[in-house]
């Protein structure tokens, strides 16, 4: 797993391509932790290239996003989600918690 | 009947993925099925490598995978602590964001997944986690 990120006016990016299950989940919880951790808190999760989620995936999204949201201060939104990630996220009850775009210029023009 | 016995470490999840991944692409199962089959093997891989395997080095997760006329089943077995699926309360996926409970996911995702989700805590020889799924029901 791949992480790349970028930083734009109103928001940060995290690209984030291949598998993120319980062996790799931590390095995105780092990721965010990085953003958050300079007082950003509005980011898009670019999912384009991403091929695998598991529930350890969605826990850390999950963490992150009541960080980003505390205070109003800002959130997580998904852009470009793949079709199987949606389903499983939408199984979790996690598409209620999280805005989605079907790409990232989308996502990014909404903050 | 496949089986493989893999060192109880989520660097592991890759391969376990794959071999199951494997077995229902041979079984006459769609993508999506196979993607969901794969998705909860690693979500009970996961909790027995955390959970049962917990401080433990050295534990080893055997996997077998068997296909049947219409489906597939994948029995784990694993020689850590046991533990109670009725003591994990069900995850509230409609609870808003500062509700959700973290815990109890990724069994709650094993049982949406599969068809038949039965768990037996054998005393000597270890526990064993058992999931099938017939072809055809979600498409």
């Amino acid at each position: 797993m791949e992480i790349t990120a970028k930083q734009f006016k109103n928001c940060d990016m995290l690209v984030v391509s291949g598998r993120v299950d319980s062996s790799t989940a931590p390095q995105l919880t780092e990721a965010l932790e990085g953003v958050t951790g300079e007082g950003r808190y509005k980011i898009v999760l670019d999912m384009s290239n991403m091929e695998y989620m598991s529930s350890a995936g969605f826990r850390a999204l999950l963490s992150s996003q009541r960080v980003c949201k505390r205070y109003n201060r800002g959130e997580i939104v998904l852009a470009a989600v793949p079709e199987r990630i949606q389903e499983a996220l939408e199984l979790a009850g996690f598409t209620e918690l999280f805005k989605t775009y079907s790409d990232s210029i989308d996502a990014v023009g909404s903050f | 009947m496949s089986k493989v016995t893999f060192d109880a470490d989520f660097d592991n999840l890759d391969d376990i993925r794959e071999f199951v991944g494997e077995a229902a692409g041979r079984a006459g199962f769609s993508d999506k099925e196979i993607y969901s089959i794969q998705l909860a093997a690693d979500e009970a891989s996961s909790n027995i490598i955390e959970h049962a395997y917990a401080g433990m080095k050295g534990g080893k997760l055997e996997i077998e995978c068997s296909i049947f006329e219409g489906g597939i089943k994948i029995v784990m077995h694993d020689q850590g602590k046991s533990f109670n699926p009725s003591s994990v309360p069900e995850p509230n996926v409609k609870a808003d964001l500062s509700e959700r409970k973290i815990g109890g996911l990724g069994l709650y995702l094993m049982r949406k997944l599969m068809d038949e989700v039965t768990y037996e805590p054998l005393a000597e020889k270890g526990n064993v986690l058992t999931m099938i799924k017939n072809i055809g029901d979600d498409g």
